[in-house]
């Protein structure tokens, strides 16, 4: 069971019942569940966009788009159905926070979904959970009869002429049904291949109907908005980037842990007060801020990065999808390089060719380096492949792949250069990855 | 079809499979999910698995099997009944997820996609799945086990061989 931590500066909003049973729906409703969704109910679509648009929430899935913005876009009326998609596929590395909101708080994801869809006029939302999460989509189904029980979901839920239906989904394994349109192919039961864009989704989205696709954790927040205000939530946070969020501290930390805590906060404090420091007294060597995609970020660029969108950004990074992976100095970048760029290399779908050839020449590439085969020009080589795969593809994976890359050589080009001619590795541990 | 008389799978999962088709808009919205759960049931994707679930759904053999290559935890022989699956992306790599693996291998004697002689085990080197914060973690099927060091490998592997042999007695 997933360890729950707790630090004196966290803000819980979306985590604050996490721990409390809140899975079980009398609890719930103890906790004042599905207060939100009343109401909403009762105040209708607009009040509900305004609310959203003034708590600027952004995507938690790592794109921070703004969430009533997004809404906003959905047309009133529509020939098709329309559908409010939330995606459960978490896949990123270094990201698990999805994991706590399904396994502690069900009943919040399915709120969220329920406001979505009266804020758009939908009357079905799917829940998509990745095909690993089993005990999870479990937790989520019982949740969902649970509702049905109690008429909070249905034809005329909460006893109004309006019907929202929930249908549960698994995955079967891939990181790229993450990407919005992948996601709802694979949900149309076909290869999770992104579809070309636009038309986006809040026009031509699943089943080619006008389609709000949102992050799991970024609907789990939609009932917290609603209860305490838009402008209160937006409060919490730091302009423009409303509320808190859900951190997952990860790798050579002495706590890791997924820790709400409100944006904007300062990362080298979450590092070194939040997460406890580096492990093992040894000394921090570089993080990535927001999953494997985003670039690596060095000691002294975090001094003052608060962990927002337009901060990190400007850091030249990403806030990504929350997930902090901390790497002390006893690790050798070529091979953490290595590893990330086998799992993009694994993961790309193969449609397009910058991220199908570029991933996988750039798979071989360092394998060969960090065995100690490379040669000077290959660094550069290294580099004018990734810079080649940026902007050229259909969906973000080839960007995915290619920016933490660029970062690890231009950051770290003299620990590239300290394995060059045969040397062993400097850190020489494992040397060979397993062809997953 | 008639679920009693046709079908390769449980009356309960093919009763399940019934309903789901018609759960959706679209009846292949089912498919994903439909060849997990058969894969659950049945081990892996056998001919007759996607003969009958293309059946079901309505569409040709070819077309399932296009969808299902796509998928990493589908899989088309079989493997152990306990499947373990290491993860060693990079935070479960950062704290130790290749000495963990390498335990598994040697206590198991197999390698990745490996599976043990006796089709108890099988052995996998995964991508992420999701427990970060509480890496190295593994999976065996669908079990989490997080927090791990190579010490608890042979505790965790007697678990599985206990629970094998209490559903053998049974």
């Amino acid at each position: 069971m997933p360890r729950l931590v707790s630090h004196p500066d966290e803000v819980k909003v979306v985590s604050k019942r996490f721990g409390m049973g809140a899975a079980n729906i009398d609890r719930y409703l103890e906790l004042g569940g599905y207060d939100a969704t009343k109401k909403c109910l009762a105040q209708g679509p607009e009040w509900i966009i305004d609310e959203m648009k003034a708590s600027s929430l952004r995507g938690r899935g790592g794109a921070g788009f703004p969430t009533g913005l997004k809404w906003s876009f959905v047309p009133k009326q529509s020939a098709k159905p329309k559908y409010v998609l939330v995606n459960g596929d978490e896949s990123e590395p270094g990201t698990c926070k999805d994991h706590l909101i399904f396994l502690h708080d069900p009943h919040a994801v399915i709120e969220g979904t329920i406001i979505a869809g009266l804020a758009i006029g939908a009357k079905t939302g799917f829940i998509y959970l990745r095909g690993e999460y089993r005990y999870l989509l479990e937790i989520m189904e019982k949740a969902v009869a649970d509702a049905y029980a109690k008429g909070f979901l249905g034809k005329h839920i909460f006893g109004s002429d309006i019907e929202f239906q929930i249908i549960t989904q698994s995955g079967a394994g891939a990181y790229e049904v993450g990407e919005e349109s992948a996601l709802m192919e694979s949900l149309e039961g076909k290869r999770g291949v992104p579809r070309i864009k636009p038309p986006f989704p809040a026009v031509v989205g699943l089943y080619g109907g006008p389609t709000v696709i949102n992050n799991a954790e970024t609907i789990a927040t939609v009932p917290h908005v609603i209860d305490m205000g838009g402008a209160a939530f937006a409060a919490i946070g730091s302009p423009r980037n409303g509320g808190t969020r859900l951190f997952g501290l990860s790798g050579h930390v002495a706590r890791p842990g997924v820790y709400e805590l409100p944006m904007g906060y300062n990362l080298k404090k979450m590092i070194y007060e939040v997460g406890g420091g580096i492990r093992g007294g040894r000394k921090l060597k570089a993080v990535v801020p927001g999953g494997s995609s985003t670039p690596v970020l060095l000691p002294e660029e975090i001094e003052n990065l608060g962990m927002d969108f337009d901060q990190v950004g400007k850091a030249g990074s990403m806030l990504g999808s929350g997930g902090v992976v901390v790497i002390d100095d006893q690790t050798c970048i070529v091979e953490f390089a290595l590893r990330t760029i086998s799992f993009y290399q694994h993961e790309s779908c193969g449609w397009c060719i910058p991220c199908r050839e570029g991933t996988d020449w750039l798979k071989k590439s360092l394998t060969r380096f960090h065995a100690g085969y490379g040669v000077a020009k290959d660094i550069d080589n290294i580099q004018y492949l990734a810079e080649n795969m940026l902007g050229r593809t259909f969906c973000p994976l080839g960007d995915a792949a290619a920016m933490p890359t660029l970062g690890f050589v231009k950051k770290f080009r003299k620990e590239f250069e300290e394995h060059l001619n045969g040397k062993p590795c400097p850190f020489a541990k494992h040397v060979e990855l397993a062809v997953i | 079809m008639s679920p009693e008389t046709m079908s390769i799978f449980s009356p309960k999962l093919a009763a399940r499979f019934d309903a789901l088709v018609e759960k959706y808009p679209l009846r292949r919205s089912a498919l994903v999910p439909m060849l997990l759960y058969a894969q659950d049931e049945i081990g892996y994707l056998s001919d007759a698995v996607i003969a009958e679930i293309a059946d079901r759904i309505g569409i040709t053999e070819l077309d399932v099997r296009n969808v299902a290559t796509y998928y990493s935890m589908l899989r088309f022989k079989p493997a152990g009944k306990y499947n373990v699956q290491v993860c060693t992306n990079i935070s479960c790599m950062l704290r130790g997820a290749y000495d963990l693996f390498e335990r598994f291998q040697d206590e198991l004697g197999i390698g990745h996609k490996g599976v043990t002689a006796d089709g108890l085990f099988s052995l996998e080197e995964v991508e992420c799945i999701g427990a970060c914060c509480w890496a190295p973690a593994i999976q065996v099927n669908y079990d989490f086990h997080d927090d791990l060091t190579p010490q608890h490998v042979t505790g965790i592997l007697e678990t599985y061989r206990g629970r094998a042999l209490a559903e053998g007695k049974m």
